[in-house]
């Protein structure tokens, strides 16, 4: 096979797998903090010291996926200048704020968590404690909106005047809140939110079907369980909102994602199949008038086709696949969501159901599988643009001989963090058991009880 | 003073502030290691990781922003520094990587791991000298532009007297910051056991220190007189320089006031550094970037400037605040109070 060995298509290769790799532990950087919040306010309003060790070794936990979240974001904002240095100089002067910010953000939390983390025992008040995490929570999540926002401008950028590389009538605003932030923005969050929350799910699930049945787990599936519905079914109204964007602003990426050819009227949403060679759909399952629906809330809405487009300003077509797997996991996790807490409420099933919790099991691997298919889309959706109108990728690609040696590099460093990562958490985890933790509280129970 | 000035003044503040946390941390990271082969490891690692725990993760920010600052304020420093800088670069990220993932690894999770302590030990050697390749291409002669493609002149760059002198004045000035903040640290700490190997550490790095920096001032002198003799414009800054250095040494020799020597020991590399930078400008990385021609738009300057105060406004507070709970905490700082979850 021949593998393609010019600068351009391996930085591509070299940033795909820098970011997929660093949005797992950005999405749990962005989303445990909120359910560490939650547990532990959860704690002191209950007086249930079960939510304050949830709450703490969660953190506990956290801090590992940080230390990733944090070197391999690191990587990337060199990267991007390194890689991609014709973009940087345009980006630098439209887009700098928002990057800018992002590092405040960061910087916010990075200060509070530190302080967060060794202050558990520091305070009289449980509550001081507490307003130490809010910081951490919205530090992250302001540098995921910051960041975000820089993506969402190189899918519609604007608030700026390019003329021969140079860039004229500078608006930082405009092109920081451009079209793409307000619907790119909130399904960031609130996938970061519902993944985080399943994961941790899926963690509790685990340790039940264990027949570990301590109470503990139990609220920790309750707490984590409510979040997941309400995230799930916000993740998925924003993603309603996002289509009808697309179909607005960046109708080939919504085109390609659903092989939609001809600009028409009534057109139809199709989940699964492939493409012949005539580009005609095979064994797709076709739902009438959906992607017209989808796209302009009427089955009378006229969806632009890709015909439209030039052959070489078109998308890839297997975005289609991404796309339906995005969607399909997010529908799963909704019924999951909806089944357990339905459960709960009802209680003529119950909410402990080995199925149903190998399903929660199931679902905190699979919300990350998610986003990674939604990523991957958004960003594949966009070629065969860096800046969509303005920029080729391939003009903004460094013309440096050594992206090839620095990919095989990166990729081996991935894979170490990766696998010593999880290694560490297991080791965390099971050298600690909960069980131990709850004895030595129960053993204490009466006492006032300090963790 | 212009956009530009105030500008450019805004990252080196950062830059002088990430040369100094990444000093102690990676100065840090060395002794830790090098005490565990010593059989010093009971003496010192505790006072270390009672600094580091808290704020490892604060440093690795002011070199991120330095970095978005640069292109921000610069774009065009974002073309040239991006492809000339692919390897150095990349080689630094790998090791801010390792060392930063196996930090929060051997410290959090698993513990007394020797390897990953050496993983953590060893990079923050190697972190500045690739880092400081930054400065030393700033001095122009390294890179060439030939039909709208940069490259970095790797041949030029590796045998220049320059480059190594500039290596060398960066490890041995993180090994000299690390080792007078650490001193000060365990005599705050009442650690005295500890105090004596830091104040030996200290005093031992002192010498070397002030020779690679004369090594440096004379490498310059041949790289680009130009500089050079800018810098002798501006030689008070550098002979203060001294003076500190000269004042901190004598104080951690008749071992008192600690407190006095490391800020002195600030005081003198933010002489020379600011000095070195002053000395530069109007360029900023010769002959390509200029202070004045390579600006972003005005407006974009003006929201940067804004989007600073507003952080600062932020920081300050929050880093008053690590200051008064761990640093300067006097029980957190001697141990008596429990740390961690």
């Amino acid at each position: 096979m021949h593998f393609p060995n010019d600068p351009e298509t391996l930085s591509r290769i070299l940033t795909g797998l820098t970011l997929g790799f660093h949005i797992i532990y950005a999405t749990v950087g962005v989303g445990v903090p909120l359910m560490i919040a939650l547990a532990e306010w959860m704690g002191i309003r209950r007086k249930d010291s079960h939510y304050i060790l949830l709450a703490r070794r969660w953190a506990r936990g956290f801090v590992i996926t940080v230390a990733v979240g944090v070197v391999t974001g690191t990587a990337i904002g060199f990267m991007l200048s390194l890689l991609w240095p014709s973009f940087m100089q345009i980006a630098g002067q439209a887009i700098a704020l928002p990057l800018f910010m992002e590092t405040f953000a960061f910087f916010f939390e990075a200060i509070f968590l530190g302080i967060y983390l060794y202050t558990w025992d520091r305070f009289k008040k449980q509550t001081t404690h507490f307003l130490l995490v809010i910081p951490v929570v919205i530090g992250s999540s302001a540098s995921a909106f910051f960041i975000t926002t820089v993506n969402a401008f190189m899918n519609t950028p604007q608030g700026f005047t390019l003329k021969d590389n140079r860039i004229t009538d500078i608006n930082p605003l405009k092109a920081m809140f451009n079209p793409a932030t307000p619907t790119e923005v909130s399904h960031v969050l609130t996938s970061s939110y519902m993944t985080s929350a399943y994961i941790l799910a899926a963690i509790a699930a685990f340790s039940l079907l264990r027949r570990k049945d301590h109470v503990y787990y139990k609220k920790a599936l309750k707490l984590t369980m409510v979040a997941a519905l309400v995230f799930s079914f916000a993740t998925a109204a924003v993603g309603d909102l996002s289509g009808k964007f697309l179909a607005k602003y960046q109708p080939e990426k919504l085109a390609a994602a659903e092989w939609h050819f001809e600009t028409k009227a009534y057109a139809p949403l199709v989940i699964g199949g492939f493409l012949d060679k005539n580009n005609e759909i095979r064994f797709g399952l076709k739902i009438p008038y959906a992607l017209s629906i989808l796209a302009h809330d009427k089955p009378s809405g006229v969806v632009k086709g890709l015909n439209d487009y030039p052959v070489d300003e078109r998308p890839p077509l297997f975005v289609h696949y991404l796309f339906d797997g995005m969607v399909s996991i997010g529908v799963f996790l909704i019924i999951i969501a909806v089944l357990y807490n339905l459960a709960f409420i009802w209680r003529k099933w119950s909410p402990y159901n080995r199925l149903l919790l190998r399903g929660i099991l199931w679902g905190g691997p699979l919300a990350m599988l998610a986003i990674e298919c939604g990523w991957i889309y958004a960003e594949i959706g966009r070629q065969p643009w860096i800046l969509r109108g303005y920029m080729k990728t391939s003009q903004g690609a460094t013309t440096s001989d050594h992206v090839g040696l620095i990919l095989i590099v990166f990729a081996s460093l991935y894979v170490v963090l990766g696998f010593t990562s999880v290694k560490i958490l297991r080791k965390l985890f099971r050298n600690h058991p909960a069980e131990e933790e709850l004895a030595h509280l129960e053993a204490n129970a009466g006492k006032e009880v300090r963790l | 003073m212009t956009y530009q000035l105030l500008g450019i003044t805004v990252l080196w503040i950062f830059l002088f502030g990430y040369m100094i946390v990444a000093s102690i941390d990676f100065g840090a990271g060395f002794f830790s290691y090098y005490s565990t082969l010593t059989g010093k490891k009971s003496l010192i690692h505790g006072v270390i990781e009672r600094y580091l725990s808290p704020v490892w993760e604060v440093t690795n920010v002011f070199l991120v922003f330095f970095m978005v600052g640069i292109v921000g304020f610069f774009p065009d420093s974002a073309y040239y520094l991006g492809t000339s800088l692919l390897l150095p670069g990349s080689f630094a990220i790998v090791l801010l990587a390792i060392r930063g993932s196996y930090y929060a690894f051997s410290n959090y999770g698993s513990k007394d791991n020797k390897f990953y302590l050496f993983l953590y030990g060893a990079s923050g050697l190697l972190i500045p000298a690739s880092l400081s390749t930054v400065l030393t291409i700033s001095e122009g002669g390294f890179i060439e532009v030939t039909g709208g493609k940069v490259k970095l002149l790797y041949g030029t760059l590796f045998t220049s007297p320059y480059s190594w002198a500039v290596v060398l004045l960066a490890l041995v000035s993180v090994l000299y910051i690390s080792a007078t903040f650490l001193t000060y640290y365990a005599a705050k700490a009442k650690d005295l056991s500890a105090l004596t190997v830091l104040r030996k550490y200290a005093l031992a790095w002192s010498m070397p220190t002030i020779f690679a920096s004369l090594l440096v001032f004379f490498a310059i002198q041949k790289h680009n007189p130009e500089h050079f003799q800018s810098m002798l414009d501006y030689s008070w800054m550098f002979v203060l320089s001294l003076l500190c250095f000269i004042g901190a040494f004598y104080l951690i020799w008749r071992e008192r006031s600690y407190g006095w020597a490391f800020l002195l020991v600030m005081i003198q590399f933010a002489l020379a550094f600011f000095g070195y930078g002053v000395s530069h400008l109007p360029s900023i990385i010769y002959p390509y970037i200029h202070l004045y021609d390579n600006f972003t738009n005005r407006t974009m300057a003006l929201y940067l400037i804004g989007a600073f105060l507003a952080g600062l406004l932020l920081l300050i507070p929050s880093i008053y605040l690590i200051m008064r709970l761990f640093l300067f905490n006097a029980s957190y700082v001697e141990g008596t109070k429990p740390k961690k979850g």
